[in-house]
């Protein structure tokens, strides 16, 4: 038995934990990637650098693109996050928990949908151009700059500000010289978030920039799968790779330099007063009001139809069409299917992944489960095609390979949010139920269990939602005959004709459904206290 | 009987502690004494199988359980604050070892109904553990160690985080529920008048050693060394041609003179204790059950009862700690604020 060996339960498991998670990311994370590095660098057996692709002119103009979308998405992002922050931190009124909750919904809307939404919502002409792009990068990362510059905000000790006040500095004055400094770290931790985010944008950028406008991430799919360069392709993966690396780096550089003096006494929040309460209204009303066209739009529109609004598009979502192989409600019924087993698949991948990260055993492999989030999702797509076409491993022909980079991609947030669930369950409960009889196994199954149950809740409600909308690598390894739902609507926007986008709409308001209801679930769920200090 | 020998543990390369032996026998209370840091609850750990010590043995009844694990070992343990499980109504918590070891439904509802009753909770079954008081909560916690009948209970300062009267109280019903259950207990604290009211006998622990074992009459008669009886609460410490003495604070007498000054009187429960300084000489403490004390700034004389003073050791590790620039950890100790 486990337990006569080792009179501490635990250590004897370490290795079989471990196992899961390692086997799982060398296979379909560290293969993947060698194979991308493999068709890029060797030719005919032999070391050969694709400098040619990589100094070729429309690779860097897509270089070029690429970082300045990313650029100015993050500079309007932060900008347009600020007011909310502001009024999230320091002031307390009614719905301001549900205010954060709303202002989440875009982050976790599924990418197509978004893109779906723009399509929707600007007037024909700019609908598919570098200002939707701009438009729709801002939608989705509000929510970062929200949560992130927010919280910080209202932990920062507000009576340096109040002392300047009595001094005679203006609001303007006193936010240029007191808070801006302040808020510093947060800022930059947002920012770079926010443009590694805009940097690896797949879904909007193939969506709104049409044929015109092309990024690294876009570029490796339009190489891959319509050029069938896969030699182009995995030299743009290389490059991207690269490029991700170096904002991680100088991002984390960044963050360390700016790191916090952040004082521990935050101010109370406060109800606004006087003048105060317009601002607020203004900055809660005009933040969330805007959030809320889009999504709006798309809904309308999916019930537009000739001559008014009906149920049309949703009706047709069980007929065969053109732009399928099966009727769109196959595609939801795939979507569903495939998310339940890749949430299956992170929980059984994140779960000892974060037993170990709790157990302080787990430094370097919380890291390295962290490391599919820096590789971005068309990356992951493509390097699935190259590493599963051939034997020892042909996926090719089987529909798992879809569920497999969802989970990959999933993964992470499982072991984020289950980490500290299990890291509040108390050490000594453990003991006790061990001095009172009960063996490791028992122990896990009697208090882990119970204790983790809403964590784990939260994190298979998360992992199911990201799976869902999962489109970058998707797109590379789905089916024809075995479409998703971000899939489906990418075809239907793909065909011309007021049918087509009707449909998509539609498609999208059945996608955003379920996903909003998720996310909103799971914070519902976090926010009524999971989480014990 | 569980019995200790030899005991080392070391954690992050820090020796916490360092060759311990101690035994409580059978029906026995054994008081483990000792300030904070000073590896009384690692010792409880290791009796418990929470902790695999470096070196040394743990018997049960004479057998060596040294390498059983926690769960295997059925010894009771009470933690310092509760540690009930959250999830699970008063009842379930105090069934969950006989649950575990299978017992029939019926026999852990009605053995779990007598424990209740028996820490003074009759009937509290179906509670919510988060609505019970400190001390409620600390009973449950007992009653839940005593249900699967441990043959060893160990009690890590299970009445530290309560106060007041509610803690004069559950020491009271412990002492009367060891004797009436005939258990064998480590409890280990670090309040001096804890361990004298519990414990039969009392392991004074010092640094991961052990400074000494003796039941609390002993101790406070002849403690060890001039460390035991500073930690104990001794004051009177003199030094002089004929080597170190302790008076203990009873058997110094203030009668009327004018030979020492009266510094401070404190009332102390039932005892008063009068700080005097004797002209061109050291301060004694005096503790009197009269209720005309004298005043602080008062003329008076001392008289020192010879049972009263007892030869002392030297602190046998003075030297070390000061070359390590350590201050004496008695001196630190609020055993009796002022």
């Amino acid at each position: 038995m486990d337990g006569d060996r080792a009179p501490l339960s635990g250590r004897a498991g370490r290795p079989a934990l471990a196992a899961v998670p390692l086997a799982f990311l060398a296979v379909f994370f560290a293969w993947p990637l060698v194979a991308i590095l493999e068709r890029s660098l060797v030719l005919d057996g032999r070391l050969d650098l694709p400098l040619d692709v990589l100094a070729s002119s429309s690779t860097l103009e897509v270089a070029w693109f690429t970082t300045w979308q990313a650029a100015v998405s993050t500079v309007l992002a932060v900008v347009a996050g600020l007011p909310l922050a502001w009024a999230i931190a320091r002031f307390s009124f009614p719905g301001r928990r549900l205010a954060e909750a709303l202002v989440l919904v875009p982050f976790v809307l599924p990418t197509v949908v978004v893109a779906t939404a723009f399509v929707a919502l600007l007037p024909d002409g700019i609908e598919r151009s570098v200002w939707a792009i701009l438009l729709a990068h801002v939608f989705f990362n509000v929510a970062v700059v929200v949560r992130l510059v927010g919280s910080y905000w209202s932990g920062l000790d507000a009576r340096a500000w109040d002392a300047a006040a009595t001094l005679g500095a203006g609001p303007a004055r006193r936010f240029r010289s007191l808070t801006l400094p302040a808020l510093a770290p947060a800022l930059a931790a947002a920012a770079s978030i926010v443009f590694l985010f805009c940097f690896t944008s797949f879904g909007v950028i193939l969506i709104l920039g049409g044929p015109r406008y092309a990024t690294l991430e876009t570029e490796i799919y339009n190489q891959a799968a319509r050029a069938f360069d896969l030699r182009t392709a995995a030299a743009l993966a290389l490059l991207q790779l690269a490029a991700v690396a170096l904002v991680v780096a100088v991002a984390g550089r960044l963050e360390r330099r700016l790191g916090g003096s952040r004082s521990a006494r935050g101010a109370r929040a406060q109800r606004p007063g006087g003048r105060e309460r317009a601002w607020v209204a203004v900055a809660v009303g005009g933040t969330l009001g805007l959030l809320a066209l889009p999504p709006a739009t798309l809904v309308e529109r999916s019930l537009a139809v000739p001559g008014g609004h009906g149920l049309d598009h949703y009706r047709r979502l069980a007929e065969q069409t053109p732009a399928l192989l099966v009727t769109p409600w196959h595609a939801i019924l795939n979507s569903l299917l495939f998310a339940t087993i890749a949430a299956g698949i992170a929980l059984a991948v994140g779960i000892p992944a974060a037993v170990l990260a709790v157990r302080g055993a787990g430094g370097a492999l919380d890291t390295l489960v962290m490391l599919p989030l820096g590789a971005s999702a068309a990356m992951l797509g493509f390097g699935f095609l190259l590493a599963f076409a051939d034997p020892p491993l042909d996926l090719r022909g089987t529909i798992w390979l879809v569920p497999i980079a969802q989970a990959l991609v999933a993964t992470p947030f499982v072991v984020r949010s289950l980490a500290p669930t299990l890291r509040s369950v108390d050490n000594r409960l453990r003991e006790a139920a061990a001095v009172l009889g009960a063996s490791p196994p028992r122990v896990r199954r009697e208090v882990d269990l119970p204790l983790a149950a809403r964590g784990l809740a939260v994190a298979a409600g998360l992992a199911f939602a990201i799976a869902l909308g999962e489109f970058g690598a998707t797109v590379f390894v789905a089916r024809a005959d075995w479409p998703t739902l971000p899939v489906a609507i990418f075809r239907f926007l793909g065909r011309p004709g007021a049918e087509n986008v009707g449909q998509a709409m539609a498609l999208c308001v059945v996608l955003m459904s379920l996903t909003a209801a998720g996310a909103i679930a799971a914070d519902r769920v976090l926010g009524r206290g999971g989480w014990r200090s | 009987m569980i019995r200790l020998e030899g005991i080392v543990v070391e954690l992050g390369g820090v020796r916490i502690l360092d060759g311990v032996g101690l035994e409580a026998g059978e029906a026995e209370t054994l008081a483990l004494l000792g300030p904070s840091g000073s590896g009384k609850s690692t010792l409880l750990r290791v009796a418990a199988g929470l902790q695999p010590p470096a070196a040394g043995r743990v018997l049960l009844d004479g057998a060596d359980i040294t390498r059983v694990p926690a769960h295997r070992r059925g010894v009771g343990l009470v933690f310092q604050d509760a540690v009930l499980f959250p999830h699970r109504t008063v009842g379930d918590n105090v069934g969950f070892g006989l649950r575990v070891r299978g017992d029939a439904v019926a026999d852990r509802r009605r053995r779990v109904s007598e424990l209740l009753e028996l820490v003074g909770l009759a009937g509290a079954e179906q509670r919510d553990v988060g609505t019970l008081s400190g001390g409620e909560a600390q009973r449950v916690a007992l009653a839940r160690a005593l249900a699967p009948s441990p043959r060893v209970l160990l009690l890590d300062e299970p009445l530290a985080s309560l106060d007041g009267p509610l803690r004069d109280r559950l020491r009271d019903d412990l002492h009367d529920l060891f004797a009436a259950l005939r258990l064998t207990v480590v409890h280990v604290t670090h309040d001096v008048a804890e361990a004298f009211a519990l414990g039969r006998r009392v392991a004074v622990l010092r640094d991961g050693r052990i400074a000494q074992t003796a039941t609390p009459d002993e101790l406070w008669s002849r403690p060890a060394d001039t460390w035991v009886a500073r930690f104990l609460g001794m004051r009177n410490l003199i030094e002089d041609d004929a080597g170190l003495r302790v008076v203990r604070p009873e058997a110094v007498h203030v009668v009327p003179g004018d030979d020492a000054v009266v510094l401070a009187v404190d009332r102390r429960g039932p005892l008063t204790v009068l700080t005097v300084r004797l002209d061109g000489a050291e301060e004694l403490e005096a503790a009197t059950t009269t209720l005309t004390a004298p005043r602080p700034g008062d003329r008076v004389s001392v008289e020192i009862d010879p049972d009263g003073v007892v030869d002392v050791a030297a602190d046998p590790y003075a030297e070390r700690e000061a070359a390590h620039g350590r201050a004496d950890d008695a001196d630190d100790l609020p055993l009796h604020p002022r």
